[in-house]
């Protein structure tokens, strides 16, 4: 079947397709090139090559067992995914996470934004031929995936922000790998600004090349770093503050022109914030309540023997690989309500009506059972305002579930950005667009 | 020396050759592509394997590396691609969803790309370690040693 395109072009234009393989278009998207010798004269973007069904399969999930599903939306910042639904649940449940786990869920929000603003800029400056880039950022990146892996389990697809708060506390040694992340991302961002910043090479391709105006910007629907670098001040973060960003002091760098430079600028800019949040939050941070000690404590199955006859009192030793799910810690990290919250292990471990709960938790029809109605939450993420839309029919699964991906109402402007350039301008300008295929096409 | 020694030797030496020089075309397109970068990157440096450069196109690489999701309506993408490559080719299935489709088990995703194109490793993990892809890089490598080679004026049976 003839695409747009393919109908409209005139018969002296070349035809021209790029992608979906092609190693700028990031191997999800594809371009159909109107061609008058380099100067592209009309252009046709094709997405959707990773649908993947994810709204459909969330409405066929309970609330808890999604929570996967939705690290692998952008899939270069999953724990501000993970913050948004979780959010969007909680306005609906009417419950809100204790502080320390607040403070959490800031610093691993940070923490992605750096990594995913990082990536960005590695792709784009790597499809520009700087290679070096690529190769600092990525071991930027690795320290901070460090300090995420230390505390979550997982590099990337973590699920660790749950509903009420956060799976398990920080590492107890976070403070020194965090340090050294801070430390190694301020060197290699001072780098990337040493080489990039007055290369004549990349100031000619990104330089007044796909300039955005506050006014298009804003009728595309653009948010994040895309928006502030035309000069619109509009940041989730800022706008309606949540979590513990109201109590954290921070900037939100703006851009001039609305070019590609002043988008590579902007989020360079913003990693230093994010950094700057993170060394607050680290400061602020209440602490966590002492550990219990532990004397003459019982092994699960010995508890469970016990437990036959009468109830048992002594304290009970949790495997290590349960961390964050002992009694104790819930207060610090996690919500104490026994309907939205996975019941601690030792009460599962030990009593009848413990186990009973733990059941009727994961069972099918009997779990977060949310209030009938419909809720609209946003978070800032990578690419900007990442919202969820959750309609509920009062069962234990969505009755749907709608996810406000950023870089779709960007990406829908790539026509636009590049009309009347030359080819050679498609490819920084759509790597400063940041597209995420998880996130663009669902 | 009969012609039977020679011959092994050759087979030995060609498949010595070809395993540590996998030119490698990595077919991106999700989460799994942020693991290929670190590993393919400084720190975990799978080019310490042979896995020298990225080549992005089909006909300058050996191994094709599917790195995330295929849907229904990129099949037909990776199918040409792979048909673009040149013999000696090897398949590299690098994460779950190329595995089996993982957990994406719907009406949009390939389960699994081997129904599509042949596959000589599987690397699991929802996206694998690096430390994995490294593993199943060696893996790959003792395959392609083991294997009988082909050559051009190869004699066929």
């Amino acid at each position: 079947m003839p695409t747009r395109i393919q109908k409209e072009a005139s018969k002296e234009s070349l035809l021209l397709n790029m992608g979906p393989s092609h190693p700028a278009m990031h191997g999800t998207i594809r371009i159909m090139l109107e061609l008058d010798g380099e100067r592209i004269l009309n252009s046709e973007v094709e997405v959707g090559y990773l649908h993947r069904g994810f709204e459909k399969i969330c409405e066929n999930r309970t609330y808890f067992n999604l929570l996967p599903y939705t690290d692998r939306m952008n899939y270069v910042s999953p724990l501000i995914n993970n913050l948004g639904y979780v959010m969007t649940l909680e306005k609906m449940l009417g419950i809100e996470a204790p502080e320390r786990a607040q403070y959490i869920r800031v610093i691993m929000s940070e923490l992605s934004r750096i990594s995913d603003h990082l990536t960005c800029l590695a792709a784009m400056a790597m499809e520009c031929g700087a290679f070096t880039v690529f190769l600092y950022n990525v071991k930027a990146r690795e320290f901070i995936w460090d300090v995420i892996e230390e505390t979550t389990g997982a590099r990337m697809t973590t699920s660790y922000i749950r509903i009420g708060g956060v799976r398990a506390d920080l590492h107890p040694d976070y403070k020194t790998v965090l340090k050294k992340a801070i430390v190694e991302t301020r060197k290699v961002l001072k780098d990337i600004h040493g080489l990039l910043d007055k290369n004549k090479i990349y100031l000619n391709r990104t330089r007044d090349i796909a300039v955005v105006s506050k006014e298009m910007a804003i009728s595309y629907g653009w948010t994040g770093p895309c928006l502030r670098s035309t000069g619109v001040y509009y940041d989730v973060r800022k706008a309606s503050p949540y979590a513990a960003y109201d109590q954290l002091d921070f900037e939100v760098p703006l851009g001039e022109r609305g070019d590609n430079f002043d988008r590579y600028m902007v989020r360079m800019k913003e990693m230093e914030q994010s950094l700057r949040i993170i060394e607050q939050a680290m400061e602020k941070m209440p602490r966590p309540s002492p550990p219990k000690l532990m004397v003459d404590a019982l092994e699960p199955a010995e508890a469970i023997k016990a437990s036959r006859t009468k109830k048992v009192d002594k304290e009970i030793k949790l495997s290590p690989n349960l961390e964050g799910s002992e009694r104790g810690k819930y207060l610090d990290i996690l919500g104490t309500d026994k309907k939205y919250v996975v019941p601690p292990k030792e009460d599962t471990y030990t009593s009848i009506e413990g186990i009973i709960n733990h059941f009727k938790f994961f069972m099918r029809d009997h779990g977060i059972r949310p209030p009938k109605g419909e809720v609209y939450f946003s978070v800032e993420g990578g690419n900007g305002e990442l919202g969820y839309y959750i309609v509920s029919d009062g069962t234990d699964r969505p009755y749907r579930l709608h996810l406000r991906a950023p870089c779709f109402h960007i990406v829908s402007a790539l026509e636009e950005m590049i009309q009347g350039r030359y080819i050679a301008d498609v490819i920084p300008t759509f790597g400063s667009t940041n597209m995420i295929g998880g996130e663009l096409d669902r | 020396m009969n012609g039977n020694f020679i011959t092994t030797r050759f087979n030995y030496i060609l498949g010595w050759a070809r395993k540590y020089s996998l030119f490698h075309y990595p077919y991106i397109t999700a989460c799994c592509g942020m693991e290929y970068m670190s590993t393919a990157a400084s720190h975990f440096d799978w080019d310490r394997f042979g896995t020298g450069w990225t080549r992005f196109s089909p006909r300058q690489s050996d191994m094709l590396v599917v790195c995330g999701t295929i849907s229904h309506k990129l099949a037909p993408v990776l199918r040409t691609v792979y048909d673009q490559m040149t013999e000696p080719k090897w398949v590299m299935a690098f994460g779950t969803c190329t595995v089996s489709g993982g957990i994406y088990d719907n009406y949009a995703v390939v389960q699994g790309i081997d129904r599509i194109i042949p596959v000589d490793i599987y690397i699991p993990g929802c996206p694998p370690r690096p430390e994995t892809v490294l593993d199943g890089l060696i893996k790959l490598q003792e395959k392609i040693q083991k294997e009988e080679q082909k050559w051009r004026w190869k004699k066929r049976k």
